[in-house]
């Protein structure tokens, strides 16, 4: 199974599309790793640096609707590369959903009153994210806060992230 | 309670309920293009899984970047090309024979109303116009798709938008959904599917419901869906003509699909489009959208016609008539890429590509190419493109370039003024 702890990314906007997570022009690769360098290199947000805002991040928090537009799997594949397992947001698009999912990795939707107390509770500061997949829970922590969210995995969602992905799960039972 | 068409075709293709909201269906085609299945293939090689559920319900073309452009995307064409003879699937479209998927599978013969189609591209929506259930999906859903055709989804809970009134002149099914989306926003039909019915989409011929329904996903939704009619019996009578006695034999058959009266919505919404003029997004999301008279005088660099949204021979038809004999501002350079060989050949016989030519615009051969900025005519940075396409992302068509979305109409005569305006075929006041 797949790690989901991690420091936080903080991407305060809704509508990010998968054409911003990872351009168009590099999905001529064929191996996932090709595509490490590029993730969020055309994300149209104030003061974000692709080149060193995430390199040391593992999970993302969001707005709305997140992952839209184009379908390409190549989206969690550039997260999953540069260790983002994770993504939090109040919504998302169906396909990238589903696609996380597919993967075993998880993105989770978590009501847009939460959403937002995060953000202005945590963004800005360094925050590392612990995720009880048991308990379903996040601990949000900074150097001096603490705070736990639950959520919600459905019963496919988690034997998917347990299963590592779709295609096991699907071989297995169809 | 009554079903809607889509949960009608969705129960008749339902295998298992694993878990809650979940459902795994049955697949009546797979299609597949150069971008997203390669991977699917290599993950399967790499399982030791290299096997298709049934060769003659895969579908398959190399679309996007066409002829290759480099050694990558030769790379990709050359997976799926051995692939296809390594199983023996008999529908694949090669260079020559190949065209913007969209308009390619069902100018074939390979959809029929009540299938379930996945494709791992978003605007395989695009289907939805003949009455199927078919969302895009990503590559691991297309390679479980390849392996087992099945494919995992919630339940689908419809939003019903009922289109009345009268369209104007130079007014298209491309400036409809545009409105749409401007309505209900770029997050309005998430996991939805978005039916469009009433008498605008009874009166549209299967073109302008591919247009429609190819933007659904713009909304966010799952697919669109229209109820199959003779327009769709007219459309598919040489691939079903062995099938049925008759084409009223082939409707009655079809029929029965359409969403019964008493069906359940998330939610209809009804709009009467007689007072709708041509639109235009503006902005970087697609319900971004203005009336054209608005943005009339937005200076473009690039015009582009084609795409699985507006590149089929009906789109040309309306592009053609709004050039005329005009030529092209030469502060524009203008692109036309036929959708397929079949609407490029006819584009051929009718004239068009004459008028287009004579206009000065650039013909290329059928690709997706430069509606996702992979080639022929990507942006350079601060460029400015009128566009046929469904999507005006940053960055979608090059690197800090910036997208207009219209009606072919609209991007013929953006292409003569050499900035964004009415073509001459919109009359106001009729
Ligand atoms: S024409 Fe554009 S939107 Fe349509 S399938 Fe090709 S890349 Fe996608």
């Amino acid at each position: 199974m797949k790690s989901f702890n991690g420091k936080v990314l903080f991407l305060d906007r809704s509508d990010i599309n998968t054409d911003e997570i990872i351009p168009a022009k590099y999905l001529t690769e064929i191996s996932k790793e090709a595509l490490k360098p590029h993730l969020l290199e055309d994300l149209s947000l104030e003061e974000f640096d692709p080149q060193t805002d995430h390199a040391d991040k593992n999970v993302i928090l969001s707005r709305s609707n997140f992952g839209c537009g184009s379908s390409r799997e190549h989206a969690p594949w550039a997260l999953e590369v540069n260790d983002i397992n994770l993504v939090i947001a109040a919504s998302f698009a169906r396909i990238f959903r589903q696609n996380m999912y597919n993967n075993g990795m998880m993105a989770m939707e978590l009501p847009p009153e939460t959403i937002d107390r995060l953000f202005s509770s945590f963004s800005g500061a360094e925050t590392t994210l612990e995720t009880n997949l048991h308990e379903q829970v996040f601990i949000f922590r900074t150097a001096d806060r603490e705070e736990c969210v639950s959520f919600d995995l459905s019963g496919f969602d988690r034997e998917l992230v347990e299963a590592g992905g779709w295609v096991e799960y699907a071989d297995s039972k169809y | 309670m009554g079903k809607t068409i889509a949960e009608k075709i969705f129960d008749s293709h339902l295998i298992d309920n694993p878990h809650g909201d979940m459902h795994i269906i049955r697949l009546d085609a797979v299609f597949c293009h150069e971008i997203t299945t390669p991977m699917a293939i290599n993950d399967l090689l790499q399982r030791g899984k290299d096997k298709v559920f049934d060769p003659d319900k895969i579908k398959v073309v190399i679309d996007h970047v066409s002829p290759a452009k480099d050694s990558k995307t030769a790379q990709q064409g050359k997976i799926l090309r051995d692939w296809t003879r390594r199983h023996q699937i008999p529908d694949f479209f090669d260079i020559g024979r190949n065209g913007v998927c969209h308009a390619l599978f069902p100018e074939k013969g390979f959809v029929r109303p009540g299938f379930t189609i996945t494709m791992g591209d978003s605007h395989t929506c695009t289907y939805g116009a003949f009455g199927v259930f078919s969302p895009g999906v990503g590559t691991t859903d297309t390679e479980v798709a390849i392996l087992k055709g099945i494919c995992a989804f919630r339940y689908p809970k419809t939003i019903k938008i009922d289109i009345s009134g009268r369209l104007k002149a130079g007014v298209f099914a491309k400036d409809v959904i545009l409105h749409i989306i401007g309505q209900i926003g770029v997050n309005g039909a998430t996991d939805k599917v978005i039916e469009f019915a009433g008498p605008v989409v009874d009166e549209m011929d299967m073109a302008a419901r591919m247009t429609l329904c190819n933007m659904a996903v713009e909304a966010g939704g799952t697919c669109g869906i229209c109820y199959p009619d003779m327009h769709t019996v007219d459309y598919l009578w040489p691939y079903i003509q062995a099938e049925y006695s008759s084409k009223e034999a082939a409707l009655a058959a079809f029929q029965p699909l359409a969403s019964d009266p008493d069906a359940d919505y998330e939610a209809v919404i009804t709009i009467d489009v007689s007072e709708l003029s041509p639109m235009v997004t503006h902005g970087n999301q697609p319900d971004r959208v203005k009336p054209v008279e608005e943005m009339q005088g937005t200076v473009v660099d690039q015009v582009y016609i084609g795409s699985c949204t507006n590149g089929r021979i009906e789109d040309l038809q309306a592009a053609a008539s709004a050039l005329g004999k005009n030529k092209i501002s030469p502060r524009v350079r203008a692109i036309l890429s036929p959708a397929t060989p079949e609407t490029y050949q006819k584009a051929l016989d009718q004239g068009l590509i004459k008028i287009f030519m004579d206009a000065g615009f650039c013909v290329t051969n059928p690709t997706c190419g430069a509606c996702l900025g992979m080639s022929n005519g990507v942006l350079a940075e601060g460029e400015v493109c009128a566009s046929t396409t469904n999507r005006n992302f940053n960055g979608r068509m090059g690197k800090g370039g910036r997208i207009h979305l219209m009606s072919p109409a609209t991007a013929a005569a953006t292409a003569v003024a050499g900035h964004i305006a009415n073509s001459s075929l919109y009359r106001k006041d009729k």
